[in-house]
């Protein structure tokens, strides 16, 4: 299992064009990918699961993927974070 | 004779003749049943999912043609829910677990997303994704139920669109290349609706009451935008009859044309500046054909609400720069953020009040938070580097309010200097005048401000305590009552006092009966929808203002009613 960290420095937090985004990104990979906030994790496929965690600013969130491409995605993600101006 | 003769509020001039388009809900009621063969409920679910998703992405490249990619990312954000796992396996375990057809469980698992959502009170956007999730689900009932549901970035010929209101979303996703006009069965002369009609300058009827139940899709309609009035299925008779006037109005809109250079100058030889409102710099077509002799109010807040986010400094920077650049040296006066009230932004999740009229918005927000009010005042200080630019700061009750605003302007400002950024050193600050506190104190406001804009509509609303969008308070929309005009004549008399200027930029300020009388009190500045300005040349130059000033006279201090003062200008000035 592949796993990082990220502290959210946006002002609205993960919502909006981001959520979708994260959401599109995830979609392309095979492994089972997971964003964790607080005691709560959603499949980060799922853009409903996602808007209902409610991400604020400075939330520390994780996400960790499962699978044959798991690298290769959270890379990606970690990547769309950064790009999205959700994370440093 | 016309099958039936509806009547309504006439929101904008014009004539269109043209077959209905409803642009209403069908029924998408259905039975809860049990289902036998699970595999081919399932495989309804997903062949109405995949037709919806088919649907959302044509809908989406027709409407980035057509809208712009901004106002296409909705489907965008409605094809990323259709794809949602967790949904879809939620409602396919319910069908497979309770054995109950697609469409009820569809409803169940959609309705405890959206109850789920819309009780996340303290968050607006997330309450909006609710309104996301139930356009999706309309979407899917009506492929599970073989009916069509209408999708108006799809209307390819020419129609007049019929609706039981007009919403932001809805009139962003009309192309007006085949949207000759429409009818609304609710909504007043400044509704959402009615200001988009004017600003897309296609006539439109809103208020009828009962447009979407006396229209059926596909009959002729005549609407006419003049009088307030749709003829459902008209006689040919009838419609030559349309024709003609259509033709009269476009021969006197001809007439008008040519007064498009031409100054604003009353029969006394007294000028006046009229000048266009506008919501974005698209609009600047407008503005120039009507011959505007300035941009008296720019609603800056369509850039924050045509956007997915906060719109930066630069985006905004480009936008006043177009305006300021496009009037080639004429006054531009733009507006601060005026969000709040019945304006929301998805990404500025405000609290629910009571009161949004009466509560944080427009400068209230701006001064809260003024990360995003100096982003917006330092893109306005480079855009007046190009030009003639004017601010004006919306909901000033207090003085303190405005030194605020004035104070953080100059701070931005010198900053801007010091790092050597061109900037206009002569921006006048104004502020609108719509809180009665600020009209009444007027004379002390006009020692430290510019110049005043009067906005009629909010002025009026805070005056008469009557909710603008309330249709059972409307008799209270009393723009020649003598109490809001000696108001007005206040704020007038106390800006020239102070050698200011006294402008209005609401609807009252291209009103024909209002605009003699405000001649007569020497109101300096009346700026409008473009499609008004060239009307409004033509009656100012048959009108005398020292005559006015004796009729303004009597309207104050003799008449009583809001009704005696425009019977008083209607015989005086128009012979009726």
């Amino acid at each position: 299992m592949e796993k990082k960290d990220f502290h959210v420095i946006a002002d609205t937090g993960i919502h909006a064009r981001p959520a979708t985004l994260l959401v599109q990104s995830a979609s392309k990979f095979n492994s089972e990918i997971t964003l964790q906030y607080q005691d709560k994790s959603v499949n980060l496929k799922s853009i409903m699961g996602v808007m209902s965690l409610g991400v604020g600013k400075d939330a520390d969130v994780t996400i960790s993927a499962e699978g044959a491409d798991e690298a290769d995605a959270v890379a990606a993600l970690a990547d769309t974070m950064k790009k999205e101006g959700l994370s440093e | 004779m016309a099958e039936k003769v509806l009547k309504g509020i006439a929101a904008s001039d014009g004539i269109a003749i043209a077959k209905a388009y409803m642009l209403v809900d069908p029924d998408l009621s259905f039975e809860k049943t049990t289902v036998s063969d699970i595999d081919a409920e399932i495989k309804k679910l997903h062949d109405a999912f995949d037709a919806s998703k088919a649907e959302l992405q044509v809908i989406k490249e027709k409407a980035t043609q057509s809208l712009g990619a901004e106002e296409a990312e909705v489907f965008e954000a409605h094809i990323t829910i259709l794809s949602d796992p967790e949904m879809l396996g939620q409602i396919e375990g319910k069908i497979k677990d309770d054995k109950v057809n697609a469409e009820e469980a569809l409803k169940e698992v959609t309705d405890t997303f959206i109850s789920m959502f819309e009780a996340m009170t303290d968050n607006a956007y997330m309450q909006e994704r609710a309104g996301d999730i139930r356009d999706v689900t309309k979407r899917v009932m009506s492929h599970l139920l073989g009916v069509t549901l209408p999708s108006p970035a799809l209307i390819d010929s020419e129609v007049i669109v019929v609706a039981h209101d007009l919403t932001p979303s809805d009139t962003a996703q009309l192309d007006r290349k085949f949207v000759k006009g429409f009818i609304t069965d609710i909504g007043g002369r400044t509704s959402h609706s009615a200001i988009m009609s004017r600003t897309l300058e296609i006539p439109a009827v809103v208020g009828s009451e009962t447009a979407t139940t006396d229209i059926k899709a596909g009959t002729t309609v005549i609407l006419d935008g003049i009088n307030g009035e749709a003829l459902v299925a008209p006689t040919d008779a009838e419609i030559s009859d349309y024709q003609q006037k259509a033709k009269d109005f476009a021969a006197q809109k001809a007439e008008w044309d040519k007064l498009k250079n031409e100054a604003t100058v009353s029969k006394d030889g007294k000028h006046f500046e009229l000048a266009s409102n506008i919501g974005t710099p698209d609009d600047m077509d407008g503005v120039l054909d009507a011959g505007s002799e300035a941009v008296g109010l720019f609603r800056s807040e369509f850039l924050y609400m045509n956007s997915a986010e906060l719109p930066d400094e630069d985006t905004q920077f480009e936008a006043y720069k177009k305006v300021v650049e496009g009037m080639q040296g004429k006054p531009v006066i733009v507006r601060t953020m005026d969000i709040g009230g019945d304006k929301h932004l998805p990404y500025l999740p405000l609290p629910d009040e009571m009161n949004p009229f009466l509560g944080y918005r427009a400068i209230r927000i701006s001064l809260d938070r003024d990360d995003i009010f100096r982003t917006q005042l330092r893109a306005l200080l480079r855009a007046s580097h190009y030009g003639q630019l004017r601010i004006m700061f919306p909901m000033i009750a207090t003085l303190d309010e405005f030194r605020q605003a004035k104070a953080i302007f100059e701070e931005e400002k010198a900053k801007l200097v010091k790092a050597g950024t061109p900037v206009a050193d002569d921006i006048k600050l104004g502020i609108m005048i719509e809180i009665p506190a600020a009209a009444i104190l007027a004379d002390q406001f006009a020692k430290e401000v510019d110049f005043f804009s009067i906005g009629t509509n909010d002025l009026i609303q805070y005056s008469f305590a009557a909710d603008r969008g309330n249709e059972r308070v409307s008799y209270l929309y009393q723009p020649y009552n003598p109490s809001l005009l000696r108001l007005i004549k206040h704020v007038i008399d106390a800006a020239h006092a102070n050698g200011r200027i006294a402008g209005m930029c609401g609807e009252v300020a291209g009103d024909q009966v209002a605009v003699p009388l405000l001649m007569g009190l020497g109101l300096d500045e009346f700026s409008m929808s473009s499609t008004s300005v060239l009307k409004t040349r033509s009656l100012m130059k048959t009108i005398d203002t020292k005559e006015m000033a004796k009729l303004a006279d009597k309207a104050l201090n003799e008449c009583v009613t809001n009704e005696e003062v425009k019977e008083l200008v209607e015989k005086n000035v128009f012979g009726k």
